[in-house]
């Protein structure tokens, strides 16, 4: 492209924040009603996490913790974490559909932002995220877990929870643009969240791992987010559960690395690709 | 650039990888009329259109439409274009009038305006029993009105037609006909890819034929038919008996004699250039109380256009299992 022509381009106007704001939420709207019509897409966020819950307090809960009770805060806090990451798979699967289905080149004919649709797509999956800590903390409670701090520490270890799985999910949405089947989506992303998931702090103390391994799993995203809801939510109990500050300075810094590298590369591949 | 011209291709080239999918492709169209851009699968078809619509950026050459520059002003383009493409994407998990609200909503109207236009367009292309239901019900038929009417939605100055009738059966394809003539009547452009001969002429106003990427031909239909030779008019006795008065009859009507063929057995074909001699043909099967299984007069397919303007038979060009292009 000439000089002249790129000059051109930057003059072009671009979309108000406004009106990418009004196109994500009307295209939120249909990922809500999508939702909405085929239930069983809900599986993984809430029949999944019961019976992870289930099996892992009963299949660990004795030989970690001593009794599945005393597991229970370890582990509910341990399985936000890891349902989160495993749900984020979903919204890479729906934007590998939408564009094998050629729903994408009708959003790219339209005169809207092509961050919309994107922005869209991650917005609608909040109700999952929301409805997947739901279930968990529900769940949690069935079985004598109790939240041990205040209301606004626990808030906050929700708010936390999900702005983590807003700004993970832009790694799944660049998968999803990038792969070429949903089959293949599916492949790629949970043999990135396995390692992620398991080395790290969520179901085992990581001071029993070899050394390389620790040093993965203590500076491991996800390890982050556990420290942090732990501390958030559960009963203080010594020095390092009071301190909730660093975890959540930290899980923050993930966010912000997640969002920066994957988004714009995301958006890079909607803009290139049919 | 002239007022006059709705889409203006100059020079376009576009390669994947290997594949030359566009050699240099020039076409225009006249604002309120209808290109046609006919070729077989591979040809660049959809290419020149994902280009033409800002999907796609080409290698080289430039395009404008509705006066601007695809490359250069993107936005305004899509302000006033809509695209129908050869795979109708509309979302399945949707019902029709919820994808038509949709597009409605993205492209800034007011909820009741896009209700309102929804329920119009779902009168117009008579979708509207069925505007409740989930879309992936429809029929290949309806899929397509509803990807029609979803490109309509905002009042296209020009609308793409990528395809619109393949795979669909006789009597639909003529409905999608009649849909495309009452675009045009309403003033909007059209460029409309295919591979029938038969859909360009019945639609479009000038034809553009392609072939690997280059034009190879710039026509009205008319002239088109005259370059590429003529009708041909099909017959076929219902008794075998009748064959050598069939001959003799077929003989005496065509231009020249020498051609006519019977490439089945008991069918004859012979090119014609005159359309009375169909009703010559059948007051002289009359009055020899022939019948006939099958008579039919019909243009020259795609093949035989290949076959004239390139002078390379290639049978496998027109294959209707090959539904791939190089850009989809």
């Amino acid at each position: 492209m000439t000089t002249a022509a790129t000059h051109e381009v930057t003059a072009t106007i671009p979309h108000g924040p406004m009106d990418v704001i009004r196109h994500s939420l009307v295209l939120a709207q249909r990922s809500l009603v999508k939702t909405w019509r085929t239930p069983e897409s809900l599986i993984d966020v809430t029949l999944s996490p019961i019976m992870f819950t289930l099996l892992f307090s009963y299949i660990f809960g004795g030989a970690i913790s001593g009794s599945v009770k005393d597991y229970l805060p370890l582990l509910i806090t341990g399985l936000v974490g890891q349902n989160i990451a495993f749900a984020s798979v979903g919204i890479g699967i729906q934007l590998n559909a939408d564009m094998e289905k050629g729903i994408f080149d009708r959003f790219r004919s339209l005169p809207i932002s092509r961050v919309a649709p994107l922005f869209g797509a991650a917005l609608g999956d909040l109700v999952r995220d929301f409805l997947l800590i739901g279930v968990m903390l529900t769940t949690g409670y069935v079985m004598g877990y109790r939240v041990g701090t205040d209301i606004w520490h626990f808030l906050g270890g929700v708010a936390l929870a999900i702005l983590f799985a807003m700004c993970l999910s832009w790694g799944p949405m660049l998968i999803g643009l990038l792969a070429r089947s949903q089959r293949a989506v599916q492949g790629i992303v949970f043999m990135t969240l396995f390692p992620l998931t398991f080395a790290s702090n969520a179901f085992v103390p990581t001071e029993t791992m070899p050394n390389w391994l620790r040093t993965f799993a203590d500076g491991n995203p996800l390890s982050h987010l556990v420290s942090a809801l732990r501390a958030l939510w559960n009963e203080p109990s010594g020095a390092v559960a009071a301190d909730w500050q660093t975890p959540v300075a930290w899980t923050l810094v993930w966010c912000a690395i997640f969002v920066v590298v994957f988004a714009p590369l995301a958006i890079r591949a909607y803009n290139r690709k049919a | 650039m002239s007022p006059d011209i709705a889409v203006e291709a100059d020079g376009l080239m576009k390669s994947f990888k290997e594949t030359k999918a566009l050699n240099g492709v020039s076409f225009q169209v006249p604002r309120g009329k209808i290109l046609g851009v006919l070729g077989p699968n591979g040809a660049g078809k959809t290419t020149a259109v994902r280009i033409l619509a800002t999907l796609l950026k080409p290698d080289g050459g430039r395009a404008t439409v509705a006066g601007f520059d695809v490359t250069k002003n993107p936005r305004e383009v899509r302000k006033r274009v809509g695209l129908t493409g050869q795979y109708a994407s509309v979302d399945e998990e949707l019902t029709g009038r919820e994808n038509l609200l949709m597009i409605g909503q993205l492209l800034n109207m007011r909820l009741g305006d896009a209700k309102s236009r929804a329920k119009e367009l779902l009168e117009w292309f008579d979708l509207t029993d069925a505007a409740d239901r989930m879309a992936k019900t429809y029929s290949g038929g309806m899929r397509r009105r509803l990807d029609l009417a979803a490109s309509l939605t905002g009042h296209p100055e020009i609308v793409f037609l990528d395809e619109p009738t393949t795979g669909l059966d006789p009597a639909k394809r003529e409905d999608m006909w009649d849909v495309v003539r009452a675009i045009v009547e309403r003033g909007t452009s059209v460029l409309l890819t295919t591979q029938y001969l038969e859909e360009a002429d019945a639609l479009a106003d000038d034809i553009v034929v392609i072939n690997h990427g280059e034009v190879i031909a710039h026509d009205t239909a008319e002239n088109l038919k005259r370059v590429v030779g003529s009708q041909t008019l099909k017959i076929r006795p219902t008794d075998l008996a009748h064959t050598d008065q069939v001959r003799a009859i077929l003989a005496a009507v065509a231009a020249d004699a020498a051609r006519v063929d019977e490439p089945r057995r008991g069918e004859f074909s012979v090119p014609v250039s005159n359309d009375s001699i169909l009703p010559a043909v059948v007051s002289k099967l009359a009055a020899a109380q022939i019948e006939v299984t099958e008579l039919s007069l019909a243009l020259p397919s795609l093949d035989e256009v290949f076959f004239t303007l390139t002078g390379e038979r290639n049978r496998t060009l027109v294959d209707a299992s090959t539904t791939e292009e190089v850009a989809s």
